[in-house]
């Protein structure tokens, strides 16, 4: 294991969501499941963290913002949409001013479906995205190798 | 006390200092009712960040944090080889300002409001450290470090008002509540991350490394007061840290009014007071 995976910051953005998911997020964190047993902190800003957490649909006025987040985090960095409105748009999707989910305005890594998600969905994903980092990380080592 | 202390200080303290801060996490779970992270948490979150990319609104931003590293690491080893502690309190002050125009540099929202409570705090801690060590240099007559150590009796005893001034701001110092305003580490909705908001990758790392060095050396000033025996003021020194913690966890952040002015009472009432007992008992 890499350095990444033993310390993934999240940054958590709540697109357009009902809180059910947000709510299982902050769960996560809670003493019951303690995320941060695993170095996972919630650190509410672009430029340190590493996993950007979103839920909620995209719509027309949250997406040049979770466009913006996107490109303020420091590579490598990987993204999860969680909650079923993230992964896809959910019951949301035919409304007039969802675009979808996560995936219509950056890349995602991995989806998280579920409505709300369940807490241990959120960790299993949690480990899966350190994972990535570590992937992502070496990966770009190799490219700058190659450059040279 | 010489050279080598100095140079012992600059290799084991962010060792010291990267301990007590997975202390500090573990110890906060604790009392939330969490496990909490390894120990060794800290040591693996600046080692991801150095492999992570450094991000910069301005280039110069992250130079300014650079000198804040060497000036921190400085005044920690201008303490422990035993050194001049106006002169330490002079450097200290210096790394401060770096460490503030660093956050104004950066010129974010928050990180310039970060940068202001940072001179804020500086304002509140400044006059106790400095009688701090007018107190010592009152029992001690002597401002040097190694003198302050060999002095044979504790100056706790007399010295018990600037301990209640320095007590005081060692949470300031610290950054930690209620005194947590800059980096506001508890309520990241609020500033983001205060004066830290704009760093990333390496940069970010090293401010986490500095703060480590300043644990370590702020601690030291706190084992001056029981530099008599030498593991009493280890163990008094240690605790010293350990209540802090909790009373981080236990307290609620005041406004930085109450903690410029708090700073300055304690240290006008019980530092003066400790004075006018020392001029009188002689």
């Amino acid at each position: 294991m890499g350095a990444l995976s033993k310390s993934p910051w999240i940054i958590h953005y709540d697109g357009s969501s009902c809180n059910g998911c947000d709510i299982e997020v902050l769960a996560v964190l809670m003493p019951r499941f303690d995320l941060e047993r695993f170095g996972v902190v919630n650190t509410g800003n672009p430029k340190h963290a590493d996993i950007l957490l979103l839920t909620g649909s995209i719509n027309h006025q949250n997406a040049p913002i979770v466009k913006s987040i996107y490109d303020q985090m420091p590579e490598p960095k990987v993204v999860m949409a969680v909650g079923i409105c993230a992964t896809s748009g959910g019951i949301f999707r035919e409304c007039y001013n969802v675009l979808g989910g996560a995936d219509k305005v950056v890349p995602v890594d991995i989806y998280v479906p579920g409505c709300a998600v369940r807490p241990e969905a959120l960790i299993d994903a949690a480990v899966q995205a350190v994972g990535l980092l570590d992937k992502k990380r070496a990966a770009a080592l190799a490219a700058e190798k190659e450059k040279e | 006390m010489s050279l080598i202390t100095g140079f012992l200080f600059v290799v084991i303290a962010p060792l010291v200092g990267g301990l007590l801060s997975g202390i500090d996490r573990k110890l906060t779970a604790r009392m939330q009712g969490r496990i909490g992270p390894p120990l060794l948490q800290p040591f693996y979150d600046v080692e991801k960040l150095f492999q992570k990319e450094n991000l910069v609104a301005r280039h110069t931003q992250n130079l300014y944090m650079e000198f804040f590293f060497v000036m921190t690491i400085f005044t920690g080893a201008l303490f422990f080889s035993g050194g001049d502690l106006l002169l330490v309190i002079f450097s200290l002050t210096l790394a401060g300002v770096f460490f503030a125009l660093g956050g104004y540099k950066a010129s974010s929202p928050y990180s310039f409001i970060g940068a202001q409570r940072e001179t804020l705090q500086m304002m509140a801690y400044e006059p106790a450290v400095l009688l701090v060590a007018v107190g010592m240099y009152m029992v001690t007559k002597s401002f040097q470090v190694a003198d302050i150590i060999a002095y044979p009796k504790p100056l706790i005893l007399d010295l018990p008002g600037f301990f209640l001034a320095f007590f005081f701001i060692l949470a300031i110092k610290f950054r930690k509540s209620p005194f947590d305003l800059s980096t506001s580490h508890h309520a990241h909705q609020e500033l983001v991350k205060g004066i830290t908001t704009e760093f990333s990758g390496r940069t970010l790392a090293l401010i986490e490394i500095a703060h480590w060095y300043e644990y370590v050396f702020v601690l030291g000033i706190g084992y001056l007061f029981f530099a008599w025996n030498m593991w009493i003021g280890l163990v008094v020194t240690f605790f010293l840290f350990e209540l802090i913690i909790i009373i981080d966890n236990a307290a609620a952040r005041v406004r930085w009014q109450w903690m410029v002015g708090g700073a300055w009472i304690i240290a006008l009432i019980a530092g003066m007071g400790n004075i006018l007992y020392l001029m009188l008992r002689h």
